[in-house]
């Protein structure tokens, strides 16, 4: 069997993305920035995924803006947020301690620059209480910078309220929402959100294309320089073929996304049920506030790089925050973040289904998992102190 | 592929997995924290090593590394076993990423570790 249940990290393109990006390569091969009628063909399919990927968050076509990805669209919005803040003599961020290492490390240049960065602790369930953010907030607080969805938990923020609060305070507020856009329902006026990442290829679009919104009169620091594309603030010709792609697979998983969770839901929540059997083992991120085909579990006394190994000789293609997965010395920082301790967190498993994966799936899948954590145990030595008493479990 | 199909073989099929009990030298070394322990068992008889076991808490690399270096040293004579280096482990095998060195380094220390225990109950 192989199973393919690590749709966080990436998924499989669809068959209508696939036929767009097709399309486009033989028959869309034009630059939209050329005046003749080959060009302006192009041009016009450029407009119509703008105005589809728009839609489907209900903004408006102008307010997108083309990026290679989710990183890039996290560090313009970022970037662009501070620019402001320079302008207003304000130099105050607030965000999460779970964010994206594209929000992290862009807030951690920030600092060095001179900003003050404030980064929220979020519950054990992975989320961020509306008042806490709101007393956060400060006079000198220019924007916040919250992620829709966690990329490892899978635990959802309330954007609506946190949302609220910026917009009644003045403060520009941006949201990752790369593993949020396609899965869940999004809307960036009733949220209301003024900056919006996404990423193609987390909803079966292609890799190296993705999107930022900026709410309108909101001023975009320019990204690259040398042309008028993207309202110039990213100059280079637009990657037509993944922009057709994104704008086709995002018009099918919105459409399709009430059917999909449907059928995500009962699966996710059997796989569950399944691990937590498992002795020893906890769930990370909300029961019921999560991404519809995130599971994250973390067994105590094994480590998680042994168990994907072992995982991928059965047919299981998995993730895990242990550190050595990352090629780091600590395990995620975002399970430390929800206080899983270092020894915990080096044991979790994440698994993230798509519609492609099916009930046999999660059967095999629960079983293969028991095996492997039961032998991984047996030639654990602290499995065999924790069982002879010599020390206590961490997790009941 | 990360690893090298040596280290995959010993990963997959570890060799020495277990414990002695009443083991003549026992070593540990790493920490949890760090999500690394290696815990060596020896028997001896005279000056060989006549049987040797691990546990191990870590990534595959570090199961490999165990079962690598238990097969080095069983069998051998103490001061061989006692030069035994993270090198030699490595280099049997076929090579690891140069960020799991350090499992081939927390392997030869568990053996050094699991043979002073031997020579300190000696003493006694």
């Amino acid at each position: 069997m192989n199973i393919y249940a690590d749709n966080a990290a990436t998924t499989r393109l669809s068959k209508s993305a696939s036929d767009a990006m097709f399309l486009c390569q033989n028959k869309l091969y034009g630059n939209p920035s050329s005046l003749h009628s080959v060009g302006q063909q192009a041009a016009e399919a450029l407009l119509a995924a703008r105005e589809t990927i728009a839609e489907t968050i209900g903004a408006s076509a102008e307010e997108i803006y083309f990026t290679s990805g989710g990183s890039e669209a996290d560090n313009q919005a970022i970037l662009s947020a501070a620019a402001i803040g320079e302008k207003k003599k304000k130099k105050h961020i607030i965000s999460t301690g779970i964010e994206h290492h594209a929000v992290l490390h862009t807030l951690e240049k920030l600092k060095q620059k001179g900003y003050e960065v404030t980064l929220l602790s979020p519950h054990e369930n992975g989320i961020v209480r509306p008042e806490e953010f709101a007393a956060s907030l400060r006079q000198d607080t220019v924007f916040a910078t919250i992620m829709y969805a966690n990329n490892e938990i899978g635990s959802i923020q309330p954007i609506a309220e946190l949302g609220k609060i910026c917009r009644e305070q003045g403060v520009i507020f941006h949201t990752d929402a790369v593993q949020a856009v396609g899965h869940l329902d999004i809307n960036v006026h009733k949220e209301p959100i003024d900056m919006l990442s996404l990423s193609a290829h987390k909803f079966h679009g292609p890799k190296g294309i993705g999107a930022l919104y900026v709410k309108k009169g909101i001023p975009v620091s320019t990204l690259i320089e040398g042309g008028a594309q993207e309202r110039g603030k990213r100059a280079g010709t637009e990657n037509l073929p993944a922009i057709l792609g994104m704008a086709a697979a995002l018009k099918d998983s919105v459409a399709d996304m009430e059917e999909t969770s449907a059928k995500l839901l009962p699966l996710r929540n059997k796989l569950i049920e399944g691990l937590i059997k498992i002795p020893h083992t906890i769930l990370n991120g909300d029961c019921k506030k999560r991404l519809p085909g995130n599971v994250n579990v973390c067994f105590e006394g094994i480590e998680g790089e042994s168990l994907l190994l072992l995982l991928d000789s059965k047919g299981i293609c998995a993730s895990s925050g242990s550190a050595c997965t990352s090629g780091s010395l600590d395990p995620s920082h975002v399970l430390l973040a929800i206080g899983r301790p270092h020894e915990i967190a080096h044991g979790s498993l994440r698994l993230t289904l798509s519609v492609e994966n099916t009930e046999e799936e999660i059967n095999y899948m629960i079983a293969e998992i028991q095996n492997a954590v039961s032998y991984l145990r047996s030639i654990s030595p602290i499995w065999r102190d924790l069982q002879e008493g010599k020390k206590e479990y961490v997790i009941q | 592929m990360l690893y090298s199909e040596k280290v995959m073989d010993h990963f997959s099929n570890p060799r020495n997995v277990g414990v002695i009990e009443n083991a003549d030298g026992i070593g540990e070394v790493g920490n949890a924290k760090c999500g690394d322990i290696m815990k060596i068992y020896l028997k001896i008889e005279g000056d060989r090593i006549q049987d040797v076991k691990f546990n191990t808490f870590g990534c595959g690399s570090a199961i490999a590394s165990s079962s690598m270096a238990t097969e080095l040293i069983k069998g051998k004579k103490l001061s061989e076993a006692q030069e035994l280096t993270n090198k030699a482990v490595a280099e049997a095998l076929d090579g690891l990423p140069p960020h799991k060195i350090h499992c081939s380094v927390l392997a030869e220390e568990a053996i050094q570790a699991a043979i002073s225990d031997y020579y300190q109950k000696q003493k006694k």
